[in-house]
């Protein structure tokens, strides 16, 4: 076996199987066979993905706008001119503020629910339609709904304040709140995802640390305090940074309740991305906004790998 | 009753994941009833709503009567304007067919990819299979410009294609695949090949037969993000005709936003299919939840 050189043909009954001793040499067969199957993918990843993110580069150094006029590269101009730009910062602060507004309930009404109809009563298909429907609709949909329901004149949401004895608001129109309407609906329409996560995991509980802790005479919140969450704490990590990731992208249903219309305190980063280049196309300095975007998502994503590498080794450790 | 005696007398209701395998006081199960009670009506009732003024004549609706039926009793009429404005139907199809055919590219073209980065020994194989797991975190927002740049370029705007190539794209899906095939024995690929099968009759025959599940849990989320998709069809199509649902229902929003009857009988007919698909699929799309979203880890 050690004699086969990589390029003779006669190689290829040799390395047919690639699994004993040493790795043989690669065979034209596999070779050909390798590129024809990721082909097609990787033409389209190529196309759609690896190309526009290096066009997009491009494009943030210079003032190129949609008709075409300009295109002159112009330096860190674009990038100059955003990290000086209040709308911009105001937008990144908008953005984490959502976040932290509704990344908090989003796990911890998830993990309520999640607890609750992993008890085993009956109604299990009930529940799972009710917690995650909302999450199947669109965000045409659920902010269609939500309009109607922070309708300032009409709607259920002043219906129930002024019920329980409380000044009716406009919830969508007033600019101290309207961030707080947006992240109201958002909880509703997503936390079944996260719900369903939680879920999946608790079914993963070894049911004998249960028996041996009621054996021991532990109660529900017990188990639940000192058995369940330690349990999920890896998923909870997860969960977290996956509904960090999602709601730092905030733009379809701020964008439809509020009608399309800008509000200095509801525009996130994504809708001031496609303001800059849709509405007043400024195609490079959009690109440039994007890429300070994308650089702290990687930040975080590269934090996060990091958190968790240290998580993992400190486990491996202490085996 | 412990688990236990339960499990000795009934062995099948161990496998059965909403076993009550933790049962606590009869009082602490009420409690825990009710709490989920108020969440499920709490969950349900801004669509219960929704549905209700969806059946209310306009000027009932525009009442502010918090009735669930209005003074006027219930109606259809909403439905029946929404559903004789003609753009709806093609809409729906427009989306049907979108989201079928990103769909079916999606899975298609990444299950043969993440079986090549499984089984298939070439060049490029590691470093490729890294760059794609890089892609992961690209957030497709910021792709906007350039993508949009290179669909003028490629005269794809305001074309059903230029909708739907950029979808395709699923690295998330790509990890997901591989793992799977990862973990399907090697040795029954291996009897088939030595009786000469080639690469694509072990994969058509042997590997995507036992990845039918996972396959369909991928495809049924991948059509999910599609129908419902909204900024990039928001962007690329101009053209009525051509409009997805979730886009076209936004653009005449405005067109009659003071007909509350309408604009919620819109929403509900809009959410219908998914419902009905989710009440079909719900066994693999909970469990798709699991695969799919612990993937993008």
């Amino acid at each position: 076996m050690t004699a086969v050189t990589p390029r003779t043909d006669t190689s290829l009954v040799v390395t047919g199987s690639p699994r004993h001793g040493r790795r043989p040499a690669r065979s034209r067969r596999d070779e050909l066979s390798g590129w024809l199957f990721a082909g097609p993918f990787l033409v389209v990843f190529l196309l759609f993905m690896v190309w526009p993110i290096l066009h997009g580069i491009y494009l943030s150094f210079t003032d190129q706008s949609l008709t075409g006029a300009g295109g002159e590269l112009v330096g860190f101009a674009n990038y100059a001119d955003a990290l000086s730009d209040p709308v911009m910062w105001q937008s990144l602060g908008n953005t984490a503020w959502f976040t932290v507004l509704s990344t908090v309930p989003l796990v911890l009404i998830a993990l309520v629910m999640a607890l609750l109809v992993d008890r085993g009563l009956p109604g299990q298909w009930l529940w799972r339609l009710s917690f995650f429907t909302p999450y199947l609709l669109a965000s045409t949909v659920i902010s269609q709904i939500w309009v109607w329901i922070f309708n300032p004149q009409i709607g259920a949401a002043n219906n129930i304040l002024t019920a329980i004895g409380l000044e009716p608001v406009s919830w969508l129109q007033d600019p101290n709140i309207n961030m707080m309407a947006i992240v109201i609906a958002t909880v509703w329409w997503t936390v079944g995802f996260n719900f369903l996560l939680y879920l999946a995991a608790l079914q993963n509980v070894p049911p004998q640390q249960y028996e041996a802790a009621s054996l021991d005479g532990a109660g529900t919140w017990r188990q639940i305090w000192s058995i369940t969450i330690p349990q999920l704490g890896p998923t909870t990590g997860m969960i977290v940074i996956l509904q960090v990731l999602a709601s730092l992208k905030l733009f379809d249903q701020a964008y439809q309740m509020l009608g399309g219309v800008s509000s200095d305190t509801t525009r996130s980063i994504v809708q001031y991305i496609y303001e800059a280049g849709f509405v007043d196309y400024r195609f490079g300095y959009s690109s440039a906004i994007s890429y300070i975007f994308f650089a702290l998502i990687v930040i975080i994503g590269l934090g996060q790998a990091i958190v968790t590498g240290r998580r993992n080794s400190a486990k491996a450790g202490a085996r | 009753m412990t688990t236990a005696t339960e499990t000795l007398v009934t062995p099948g209701a161990a496998k059965r994941p909403s076993a009550p395998r933790h049962r606590g006081t009869s009082i602490g199960r009420i409690v825990a009833f009710v709490c989920l009670l108020v969440l499920a009506i709490g969950w349900l009732l801004p669509f219960l709503w929704a549905v209700a003024t969806a059946f209310k004549t306009e000027t009932d609706a525009a009442s502010g009567d918090a009735g669930w039926i209005g003074p006027s009793g219930p109606t259809i009429d909403a439905f029946v304007s929404i559903l004789s404005q003609g753009n709806v139907y093609i809409w729906a199809w427009n989306s049907l067919w979108t989201s079928a055919a990103v769909t079916i590219i999606t899975v298609a073209i990444s299950a043969l990819a993440a079986y090549a980065f499984s089984r298939i020994d070439f060049s490029g194989r590691r470093w490729l299979f890294a760059v794609i797991i890089a892609a992961i975190v690209v957030p497709p927002q910021v792709l906007i410009i350039p993508l949009f740049y290179e669909m003028l370029a490629f005269n794809m705007v305001d074309t059903h294609w230029g909708l739907i190539l950029p979808q395709v794209i699923a690295p998330a899906m790509v990890f997901i695949l591989k793992k799977f095939f990862d973990q399907v024995p090697i040795e029954l690929e291996d009897a088939a090949r030595v009786d000469g099968a080639g690469r694509f009759r072990v994969f058509w025959s042997i590997a995507l037969p036992l990845s039918r599940p996972i396959l369909a849990s991928v495809a049924i989320f991948v059509f999910i993000g599609a129908w419902n998709n909204f900024l990039w069809p928001f962007l690329v199509i101009n053209d009525t005709t051509l409009m997805t649902l979730p886009v076209g229902l936004q653009t005449v929003i405005s067109a009659y936003g003071v007909q509350y009857a309408q604009v919620m009988a819109q929403a509900v007919l809009a959410a219908l299919p998914l419902i009905v698909v989710f009440m079909i699929f719900q066994k693999q799309i909970v469990k798709g939840v699991a695969t799919s979203g612990f993937g993008g880890q």
